[in-house]
């Protein structure tokens, strides 16, 4: 019996105690204990990558996460990972160090996001907004597209880019990432809720299309706008079939390209791909924490309506 | 959708320059009448280019043999006859299936049962649990598989540990290794990426069962099981159509956690193939042997299957959804 299974068992001792004394409150502890169990396992990966990008290599087999603090010294706990890891590389470009890869990766989810969220948010205004010959075909055209599987157009696209001499470009990501029909989506569906009145209202007062747009629609939809560059951000910036089919130079790539390729170079120092993984983790999370709200909401809009 | 016909020359909505036409006000109107098309051509140009041009010439291209972009050879339906009888491809869409089949049976149950838990009105920890559980999808596929590569090894490995923690099984396990353990442990590493995510839809429609009726329920003396079946299921037969779909669609799909979860064992694809999935095997023709023509078909063969499969559960779940 180790401590772990005298752990459980404790838990639901407590539970088969408190079911005479009280239904109400026993349910209500087994509906925590269980919660907290499962949020527990969910996040236990996380801790133990955390510990994992400071441990050496010896300390690495030897303890799940920290080493006891008896033995927490600088042989077992420390930033060895990090400084192998942030060390120039020598490749054909030239020496490369990791901080490329992480600017290349932040360049290339910021661009696509920014692009999109403009191109998206335009088109959905024209969909949900004006009424114009062809509307109801290009609704159905795009519902249609969504359902094809992305996969189908890997092989086409790889000859479209190489016959555009695209490749090794980041044009290649940027252009054909720049908007697409499930963000026109999103941001008809929010778009809808906008009172035609406002609309009426400001081209009375003069305004241009494009600046209604802008300075009314853009504002009245930023917890979609919100929800959409998360969701595009994290898209772009965790990509890795089309960035490691279409880029070649090494200086040229992103994130998970870089890290699947360290998988193999660092396959006895895997503390060096864990310490860069926990490293290509915190942008998204960084922005998760300002969007969630939005995130939530937006994730479910196109299934549940509110 | 709005089902209003539209006529052929379409009134713009909110334009008083219909009614009091002026000389400055036509300019306007037909500005107005351009800027809807104005505004999507973006979209038009990017998904001609990228989205309906390919679609039409992954067909042409699936006839072909290719050796990279430049050199091509029209073999008629050998590229489909060739797949339909490579034990690789029967062995990779095996692999998917199983993973479909899990995914679905294992997570969504368990998203559900996650998601009712957490549907209480009073609990100040609500977000925490729901922030915790879903955190994991933040993380992309690739690193989910680079973490999982570490976390299943054996005898170090936090997962083997716990196991053997828990039940005293599985020290010494190669879960990566051994080719029965593989498939098994790409639906561990997906579970813990999407239970999370599945759950917060299931959470947004529990959200929408009427109170009432559950109230109504209770007075008239229904057990918890019944109000289950009865009213619950109904109220969330159309968010669960939609995340069966979207994840069976997504199983079927997968690349990236597998490739990148066995990279060092069997190259991506796990001892004797083990881990290979449709789409790691159109990888493979496709950009490692550089045969793009074979692609195309594994990509139309993959597409066909996709839609029966989605077509057959829209029919079942709806069937099943006006019978309660």
């Amino acid at each position: 019996m180790n401590s772990l299974q005298i752990f459980l068992i404790i838990l639901a001792a407590i539970f088969l105690i408190l079911i005479p004394l009280s239904r109400s409150f026993a349910v209500k502890y087994a509906r925590r204990t269980v919660l907290l169990l499962v949020a527990a396992l969910m996040l236990m990966p996380f801790i133990w990558l955390i510990c994992a990008a400071f441990k050496s290599t010896d300390a690495m087999s030897q303890y799940s996460f920290l080493p006891p603090p008896s033995q927490i010294s600088a042989k077992t706990v420390n930033l060895g990972n990090f400084r192998s890891l942030l060390a120039p590389q020598p490749t054909i470009q030239g020496p490369v160090t990791f901080w490329r890869y992480v600017t290349n990766s932040l360049f290339l989810a910021s661009a696509i996001t920014v692009i999109s969220l403009f191109f998206c948010s335009l088109g959905g205004y024209a969909l949900a907004k004006y009424r114009f010959a062809g509307r109801n075909v290009i609704m159905i055209y795009m519902l249609a597209s969504m359902t094809i599987p992305g996969v189908v157009l890997l092989a086409p696209n790889f000859e479209v880019i190489w016959r555009l001499g695209w490749m090794d470009t980041y044009k290649a990501l940027i252009i054909p990432g720049a908007v697409g029909a499930f963000g026109i989506f999103l941001f008809r569906q929010a778009m809808l809720g906008v009172p035609n009145e406002l609309i009426e209202a400001a081209r009375i007062d003069g305004c241009n299309e494009f600046r209604i747009y802008l300075t009314l629609i853009m504002p009245l939809v930023r917890p979609m706008s919100g929800a959409f560059c998360l969701i595009s951000f994290m898209g772009s910036w965790n990509a890795f079939l089309a960035p490691n089919i279409f880029l070649q130079s090494q200086n040229k790539l992103t994130l998970p390209v870089v890290l699947n390729q360290y998988m193999g170079t660092y396959v006895e120092h895997y503390g060096v791909f864990l310490a860069g993984t926990m490293l290509a983790m915190i942008p998204p999370a960084i922005l998760f924490f300002a969007l969630q709200r939005e995130f939530i909401s937006g994730l479910t809009s196109g299934a549940v309506k509110q | 959708m709005s089902a209003t016909p539209i006529a052929s020359s379409p009134p713009i909505p909110g334009l008083p320059s219909q009614n009091h036409p002026s000389r400055k006000r036509v300019g306007r109107k037909l500005r107005s009448r351009s800027t809807p098309y104005f505004f999507l051509l973006p979209f038009i140009v990017i998904n001609l280019v990228f989205f309906l041009y390919p679609l039409f010439y992954a067909t042409v291209l699936a006839f072909y043999q290719t050796n990279g972009p430049a050199r091509r050879a029209f073999v008629g339906w050998n590229n489909f006859a060739f797949v339909l009888h490579d034990p690789d491809f029967h062995k990779a869409l095996w692999n998917t299936t199983i993973f479909a089949v899990f995914s679905i049976g294992l997570q969504l149950p368990l998203s559900l049962g996650l998601a009712m838990l957490l549907n209480s009105k009073n609990d100040r920890f609500k977000g925490f649990f729901r922030l915790a559980i879903f955190a994991p999808n933040l993380v992309g596929q690739v690193f989910v598989g680079i973490i999982f590569s570490v976390l299943f090894a054996p005898h170090y490995g936090l997962l083997n540990r716990f196991l053997h923690e828990l039940v005293g099984w599985g020290l010494e396990q190669q879960w990566l290794g051994n080719p029965r353990l593989v498939m098994p442990a790409i639906i561990i590493a997906a579970m813990w990426m999407y239970v999370g995510f599945n759950m917060i839809y299931f959470l947004a429609a529990l959200q929408n069962v009427d109170q009432n009726l559950v109230e109504a329920a209770t007075i008239d003396g229904a057990g918890p099981a019944s109000i289950f079946w009865n009213v619950t299921v109904p109220a969330i037969a159309p968010v669960a159509t939609f995340v069966v779909v979207t994840s069976t669609i997504g199983s079927y799909q997968l690349f990236e956690l597998p490739y990148n979860l066995l990279q060092n064992n069997g190259a991506g694809y796990g001892p004797s193939n083990s881990g290979l999935t449709v789409v790691g095997y159109l990888y493979q023709n496709a950009f490692t042997n550089g045969d793009l023509g074979t692609g195309a078909a594994v990509g139309w063969i993959l597409t066909f299957i996709i839609l029966i499969i989605s077509l057959v559960q829209i029919r079942l779940v709806g069937s099943v959804g006006s019978e309660s």
